[in-house]
């Protein structure tokens, strides 16, 4: 067959899980679209493997690792939603800015926004 | 256009559909599963391309155990069931989203076909070269090394889960604020 | 020479010393001013003794001041011209110092005010015995220096800071056209020196002419003629002392002693013996007029002054250098003791206005006696000095006007002996103005005055007599040419003037007999016209009736033109320079400040609250440069 399916095919899951990544809110949401992300990477390394037959079936056995460090990369990422989900009763990743600068309006916003857990403690 | 080729094309319409699906779906549950067609097309693919070790390792584990996980995470973090507005981002970090996306695909289309234009695999049916035989050969001769140290990698992978998700026993209140990550600042604690 | 280094060392000596240790010791302060100025005053007598009894020249150069161009020597010298000017400069100076022990008895600023009256008769000194361009302007401005901090000496008033800040700035204005007449004679000469300027004889068509209407410049500044005239009756802000003293006898004089110094290049451009006389003209004619409406006795004389020296620049304008020198000196005495006696009268009375005074003939006898003989000189009745050196100028118009001698054209004779008769009438009809009101009917100041002590009262009687008898002088044609001889020096030694100069100077005095009866006719009409006007109504002012008194009160409103043209829009424009600099540029940089933060926030706001509204930017980031190495790299 035609290289360019398999590889228009991994071009083209790749951008939609970049999309995922970007416009999801929910954290696992994103978990999923960077799995997108993988499969499409994997595609490409079997597609340019069988194209080049590959003694060593290079391309094989490097999407074979990636599935396997994929499974493991969506295991702790799961622990962290848990526990931020934990502490912050939401797992909505537009709750999560700290690293943004101190904006005056927004300030009020994100410190109305539920803090149950300091909240109710006290 | 022979019966792979066009098999391949079905199976690929069908992944990048249930991909869109993904990432565009108002209900979290159906994403997830949404997501399991689309790993199953992938695995359908890789078939057709001759990989079959490769295949038959994707629906073990990421249609088996990934999209388990994540379930069981979806169920821990109380994901609304039905539908819910409030799972996409802002519009206005939709669009730009969109537009990155966007340009990402055309980029990499443009200069893969612009690349690749005319190139063939030459799938034949007697030398396979995904086969399981030949694979697992090659994993266990030439990659053995990393093979190994992807083995350590998991296991590192499963203990930092282990420890990220403790509680402790015991001393824990119903906010388990005392967990292993510290609290936020400005609390006061 | 030994007499000229010390008339010019002692008072320079005396000033550093009264200004450096004039506090430590304020005993010390007296003394050291008043020998200072003795000390000049016979070295000045010495030298004008040599000159009378014979010819006298002598010059040194004390250094070589080597520049990139014409050459700067500091050279001295002294004729009959600079020994008989020394004589008056120290005279007055040691009169006014000796006086200024009682007028400024218990002035806090006593020591600096000596000190430096010493340092400006050092510099008038200077400007005198130079014989080198750059040594006269050195002086000429160390005097307009210690001027304006002597005007300024009250300087708690404000009217005297600005009428301090005014002479030194329209002197200045002046002193710019000056200078580049001195640099356009030392580039044309090649040198600074006097002598070489002097006897040079080969000058390019109408640089004399521009040299001259330069130099013109600093003399209507420094003496106070139209246009340049405003600055003296202001200056009149100062103690009574520094009138006397600067805007009388010396400092005023110094432009037209410049133009006698350098008279030989004069003759070389009658188009600037020409302006001379019209500017000698208007400000006689209209500085004559202006006093005749003042009601400060001080600004009287100061308007006065101006028309006094205006005799003196005509007198040099219609070519006769030794008529100019006679009414210099005769002026410098008479002028200064006029001054000196009116400060003993507003000691006295505690007032400079003239409504308030009267009745002081009998109160102060001796201020009273030497006044007079001061004013009847001013007005030129014989046989007072003023009489003899005002018909030498006048004569001298006249050998222009009728004879045609002299390098002057023949009109400027006639303006200068027209208008000079005129001015003869309004001088003495403004001197009996003065006299009548101060002096006679009843006493009209609150203030019971009595005659001023000793120390301000011998110096007047001194300068009483050469008041008297110095107008002698011109008994004898020839007596003061000789002994006020301006010695030129050309290259080969002799005392010839160059025979290229058209026309040749007046060389001895001139009384013609004519114009002499027509000026004393004249000056008793003006006197009895006041007279009889007084005589009406002798409380009050003589000239209260005439219907321009206002204009002549404003001198003609020169002062406020110039005011309306030349300060107000500098004065609009420095608070336009204020504003510009405190709206524009200031604004500019405050808007800086804000700009940027006002970026800032804007920029900042570009910054999304989540990891990814950042990851969006990066990847968008990666793209783009995807897409350049993609699009130019293949």
């Amino acid at each position: 067959m035609p290289l360019l399916m398999p590889v228009v095919l991994a071009g083209l899951l790749f951008s939609i899980g970049v999309y995922g990544v970007l416009a999801r809110r929910n954290a696992i949401l994103v978990l999923m679209s960077v799995e997108l992300m993988l499969n499409a990477v994997n595609i490409n390394l079997v597609a340019f493997d069988v194209w080049l037959r590959d003694e060593l079936l290079a391309g094989q056995v490097f999407t074979l690792f990636v599935i396997t460090i994929a499974a493991a990369e969506v295991g702790l990422g799961l622990a962290i939603v848990l526990l931020v989900f934990r502490q912050r009763e939401t797992s909505s990743l537009d709750q999560l800015t700290e690293l943004h600068e101190p904006d005056p309006e927004a300030d009020a916003a994100t410190d109305a926004a539920p803090e149950p857990v300091q909240e109710r403690a006290s | 256009m022979t019966l792979v080729e066009a098999l391949f094309g079905l199976l690929g319409v069908v992944a990048l559909g249930s991909g869109l699906l993904v990432v565009t779906t108002r209900q979290l549950v159906h994403a997830a599963l949404w997501l399991v067609v689309c790993l199953g097309a992938i695995a359908g693919c890789y078939l057709l391309l001759s990989a079959e070790l490769v295949a038959w390792v994707q629906v073990l584990i990421y249609v088996g155990a990934v999209v388990v996980l994540l379930l069981f995470g979806l169920m821990l973090t109380r994901a609304p069931i039905g539908v819910s507005a409030d799972l996409d981002a802002p519009p206005m970090q939709r669009v730009a989203a969109a537009v990155v996306a966007l340009g990402l695909a055309g980029i990499v289309v443009v200069s893969s076909v612009d690349g690749f234009r005319g190139e063939r695999i030459e799938l034949s049916s007697d030398d396979v070269g995904g086969s399981s035989a030949a694979a697992g050969e090659a994993v266990f001769r030439s990659w053995v090394l990393p093979f190994e140290v992807l083995s350590v990698l998991l296991l590192a992978a499963l203990v930092g889960a282990i420890v990220l998700s403790r509680r402790e026993i015991g001393t824990e209140d119903r906010t388990g604020s005392r967990t292993a990550l510290p609290p936020r600042d400005g609390d006061g604690r | 020479m030994t007499a000229v280094y010390v008339a010019l060392g002692a008072p320079f000596v005396a000033a550093v010393v009264g200004l450096l240790g004039g506090r430590t010791w304020p005993r010390l302060v007296v003394p050291v001013a008043v020998a200072g100025a003795s000390v000049a005053f016979l070295a000045a007598l010495v030298l004008a003794g040599r000159s009378v009894a014979g010819d006298l020249y002598e010059s040194a150069r004390l250094a070589d001041v080597p520049t990139g161009g014409p050459p700067i020597g500091i050279d001295l010298r002294v004729d009959g011209l600079a020994a008989l000017v020394s004589v008056a400069v120290g005279a007055v100076a040691l009169a006014v110092q000796v006086y200024s022990i009682g007028y400024l008895k218990g002035d806090p600023r006593y020591s600096s005010y000596a000190a430096l009256v010493s340092l400006f008769t050092a510099a008038m000194l200077l400007v005198v015995f130079a014989d080198d361009l750059m040594v006269l302007l050195v002086g000429w401005e160390v005097m307009g220096v210690c001027s304006y901090f002597l005007i300024g000496h009250h300087w708690e008033q404000e009217g005297s800071r600005a009428s301090a800040v005014k002479a030194l700035v329209v002197t200045r204005l002046g002193d710019v056209g000056f200078l580049f007449g001195i640099f356009l004679l030392a580039t044309t000469v090649g040198s600074f020196s006097i002598g070489q300027v002097l006897g040079f004889d080969r000058w390019p068509e109408h640089t004399a002419t521009i040299a001259t209407l330069l130099l013109l410049c600093g003399v209507v500044g420094k003496s106070a003629q139209f246009p340049l005239h405003t600055w003296l009756p202001d200056a009149m802000a100062g103690p009574t002392p520094i009138s006397a003293l600067i805007h009388a006898a010396t400092m005023v004089a110094a432009g037209i002693y410049l133009v006698a110094r350098l008279f030989d290049v004069f003759l070389l451009a009658p188009a600037t013996l020409a302006v001379m006389a019209v500017i000698a003209c208007i400000t006689m004619l209209g500085g004559a007029l202006a006093a005749l409406g003042q009601d400060d006795i001080k600004r009287v004389l100061a308007y006065s002054t101006v028309s006094q020296l205006a005799y003196m620049l005509a007198a040099l304008s219609v070519g006769s250098a030794v008529a100019a020198e006679f009414h210099l000196l005769t002026h410098a005495a008479f002028k200064a003791l006029l001054f000196l006696a009116a400060g003993s009268v507003i000691h006295a009375v505690g007032t400079n206005l003239m409504p308030d005074m009267g009745g002081l003939r009998r109160l102060m006898p001796v201020t009273f006696a030497t006044m007079t003989v001061g004013l009847l000189a001013l007005a030129g009745v014989p046989p007072f000095a003023g009489f003899f050196s005002k018909e030498a100028v006048l004569g001298a118009a006249e050998e222009t006007a009728v004879h045609h001698e002299g390098p002057a054209y023949a009109w400027t004779g006639w303006l200068v002996l027209v208008v000079g008769l005129v001015t003869v009438a309004v001088t003495a009809a403004y001197v009996a103005r003065l006299w009548l009101m101060t002096f006679f009917d009843r006493t009209r100041s609150p203030v019971a005055a009595h005659e001023s002590s000793p120390v301000m009262r011998w110096p007047l009687v001194l300068l009483a007599v050469p008041t008297v008898l110095l107008g002698l002088v011109g008994l004898r044609d020839e007596w003061l040419p000789d002994w006020a001889a301006a010695t030129v020096l050309t290259v080969g030694g002799a005392d010839t003037l160059s025979a290229e100069q058209e026309g040749v100077a007046q060389e001895t005095l001139h009384i013609a007999p004519l114009t002499s009866a027509l000026s004393v006719a004249l000056a008793v009409v003006g006197a009895t016209a006041v007279w009889l006007a007084w005589r009406r109504a002798p409380a009050s002012d003589p000239t209260a009736e005439l219907r321009q008194r206002r204009a002549l009160e404003h001198a003609f409103f020169v002062d406020d033109l110039y005011d309306r043209a030349f300060v107000q829009p500098v004065r609009l424009a420095t608070r336009a320079v204020g504003w510009a600099d405190d709206e524009v540029v200031g604004e500019a940089v405050r808007d800086t400040g804000r700009g940027t933060s006002r970026l800032s926030e804007w920029v900042s706001r570009a910054q999304g609250s989540t990891v990814q509204a950042y990851l969006t930017g990066l990847l968008a980031g990666v793209l783009l440069l995807v897409a350049g190495v993609v699009t130019f790299a293949s």
